[in-house]
């Protein structure tokens, strides 16, 4: 991206809401990055292998770029240094993303749940009121519709197969991580403020739009969502709560890193 | 990667059939002019037969090679290194893909290629055999031993069988950046914090014995090995393709100020040749067997992949739609 000279200007008080939203997708495509591409040379066929890997560069791509406007905005370290020196307690990832790739029907359900969800976010983000937010959100929508066109087609391959057991996993896969999924739509601290700025709506703004698309996408594959009404949302994410799975995961990915941060590797 | 010019003798010989002599010799006469084989021409059963595993074994060890490098790519130190290794080993899985359909124009199919994989009918590369146990090792792989490939493989890319020589052509042009990003870890390495260097120099030394074997022993001048070279089913010898690469990588490694551990390993004045200590064939054959550090993992981990995935092959299968190759 190439940002004419210093930041844009922002409002004092859309500081800290807005660095809380930029961290959440920062560290929700990291995350969902690292898991996914856990993937490589494991995938069910080699085309899903390689399907996976696309996806999870494009994530990892896409985190680097939230990393980088939080970088050149609002006083953030350089990227390397915010993925890879925090402290768990400062990753503000939803719980989905974080749980282990499992096999292959919580991965793909995971993608298609995330994808749509990051999919109407750009959207929306790219009319944003903070411009390079906008310019960056308009450039990941695009990649956006890749991911999802993959989803749609493996879900409901899956889904229409006339293999029962395909059709069992996937139903359980939805049914499972229901409850995490809606947790990606946990509220932010400030979230009013950069709604009434246009600067990004509300979450539940979005999880509304969220559940009517997924019922178009899961329409005729003869796979439903449960009622959302009845399934609790997994919250805490976004405080800096999380699974015991994260810090293993960070663990892990910081291992080089951590030999000598001030190194250039 | 990953072709290693080395292809293992077979255990048992199959009966020999004997082709038509005249379609032979027009077949031989064919590729004497240079012209490329075709998957509907005319072709000897012995020349199909070897050509099925020789590309069979290497599309292996492109899947099998993602293994050892992809256990790095959730630890690669910062957004730039972690980018640029899941595009490399991704690449590597697509040239297995490339690969295995080169080899179906020959009349097998992917899966029975897997399914031989698995039982360990079939081999792969033997240099992947040994583990990456650290991000150094990273290094030495994607820049010494896709170096090594490429050697091999740009050899391969002017035999005779158009599909594999096709295959190898976008394969090579793939490698080349694979060599860049190695090169560059290395470098990166070699020129960083003495943790850093010891780390590169700790992983020269593990790797420098599988390296010297990549392109296997010296090929027996049997009447076996000319007929292939003949049929530009084998397009160098292996001590040629060793020296080649050793005149093109080992002066970068020297200049880098790492050392090698082969205390005779020098280019020798008048024959221009280079020549080396014993790189220990007895190791190799063992490792061929199976007993090396990491056949037993390494067939395990890609069974368990097979089997955890099974039943989407089976439904996608039994899906209305065909499936879709998605991004590619
Ligand atoms: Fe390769
Ligand atoms: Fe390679």
């Amino acid at each position: 991206m190439n940002i004419p000279h210093k930041s844009f200007p922002i409002d004092d008080a859309h500081r800290e809401p807005l660095r809380h939203l930029l961290t959440a997708l920062a560290d929700d495509h990291l995350i969902l990055g690292h898991r996914h591409s856990e993937w490589t040379g494991l995938g069910p066929i080699l085309e899903e292998d390689i399907a996976f890997s696309s996806i999870a560069q494009d994530q990892m791509g896409h985190a680097l770029g939230f990393y980088s406007l939080l970088h050149e905005h609002l006083d953030a370290p350089d990227p390397d240094i915010h993925a890879f020196t925090r402290q768990e307690t400062d990753f503000s990832c939803c719980q989905l993303v974080e749980w282990p790739i499992g096999d292959y029907d919580f991965s793909l359900t995971r993608h298609l749940f995330f994808d749509l969800a990051a999919g109407l976010r750009m959207e929306t983000l790219s009319l944003s009121n903070f411009k390079p937010l906008a310019q960056l959100a308009t450039k990941i929508r695009g990649e956006v519709k890749y991911h999802m066109f993959h989803a749609k087609t493996m879900v409901s391959q899956l889904g229409k197969s006339s293999d029962e057991t395909a059709r069992a996993r996937m139903q359980t896969a939805i049914n499972r991580q229901f409850g995490l999924a809606l947790g990606m739509f946990e509220p932010r601290v400030g979230e009013q403020l950069l709604d009434e700025a246009n600067i990004a709506p509300i979450e539940s703004k979005w999880r509304d739009r969220w559940l009517e698309a997924l019922n178009a996408v899961l329409d005729g594959t003869g796979l439903h969502i449960p009622d959302p009404e009845r399934i609790e949302p997994v919250y805490g994410g976004r405080r800096g709560y999380h699974t015991e799975y994260l810090q293993p995961l960070l663990n892990e990915m910081t291992e080089v890193f951590r030999l000598d941060p001030q190194a250039e590797w | 990667m990953y072709g290693g010019g080395y292809i293992p003798k077979e255990e048992t010989r199959k009966t020999v059939v004997n082709d038509d002599p005249d379609m032979l010799a027009a077949f031989e006469a064919r590729v004497a002019r240079g012209e490329k084989v075709e998957p509907r021409d005319w072709m000897p059963t012995e020349y199909r037969r070897q050509l099925i595993r020789m590309i069979e074994q290497h599309a292996h060890s492109e899947i099998i090679g993602a293994l050892p490098e992809g256990t790095w790519i959730t630890r690669a130190p910062g957004f730039r290194r972690k980018l640029a290794l899941m595009a490399k080993v991704q690449d590597e899985v697509g040239h297995a893909q490339l690969l295995y359909s080169a080899a179906e124009t020959l009349g097998k199919p992917r899966e029975a290629m897997i399914n031989d994989l698995i039982n360990g009918k079939s081999k792969y590369s033997n240099v992947f055999n040994y583990p990456a146990k650290t991000w150094a090792d990273v290094a030495v792989i994607g820049f010494l031993i896709d170096a090594a490939a490429i050697v091999n493989q740009v050899a391969n890319s002017k035999g005779s069988y158009g599909p594999y020589c096709r295959a190898l052509e976008r394969i090579c042009y793939e490698e080349s950046f694979h060599l860049k990003q190695g090169h560059s870890v290395f470098v990166y390495l070699a020129t960083g914090t003495p943790l850093q260097r010891s780390m590169l120099q700790d992983a020269l030394n593990r790797w420098w014995k599988p390296i010297m074997h990549f392109f296997g022993p010296s090929d027996e001048m049997s009447e076996h090995t000319l007929t292939l070279m003949r049929w530009k089913v084998k397009m160098a010898t292996n001590d040629d393709m060793r020296q080649q690469f050793l005149s093109l990588y080992v002066p970068k490694i020297q200049e880098l100020g790492l050392s090698l551990p082969d205390a005779e390993l020098r280019k020798d004045a008048d024959s221009g040749k280079w020549l080396f200590g014993d790189p220990d064939w007895a190791e190799f054959f063992a490792v061929i067997r199976g007993n090396g550090p990491c056949n037993a993992e390494r067939l395990a981990v890609r069974k368990a992949a097979e089997v955890n995935g099974a039943w989407v092959r089976k439904a996608l299968q039994q899906a209305d739609a065909r499936y879709v190759t998605p991004l590619a």
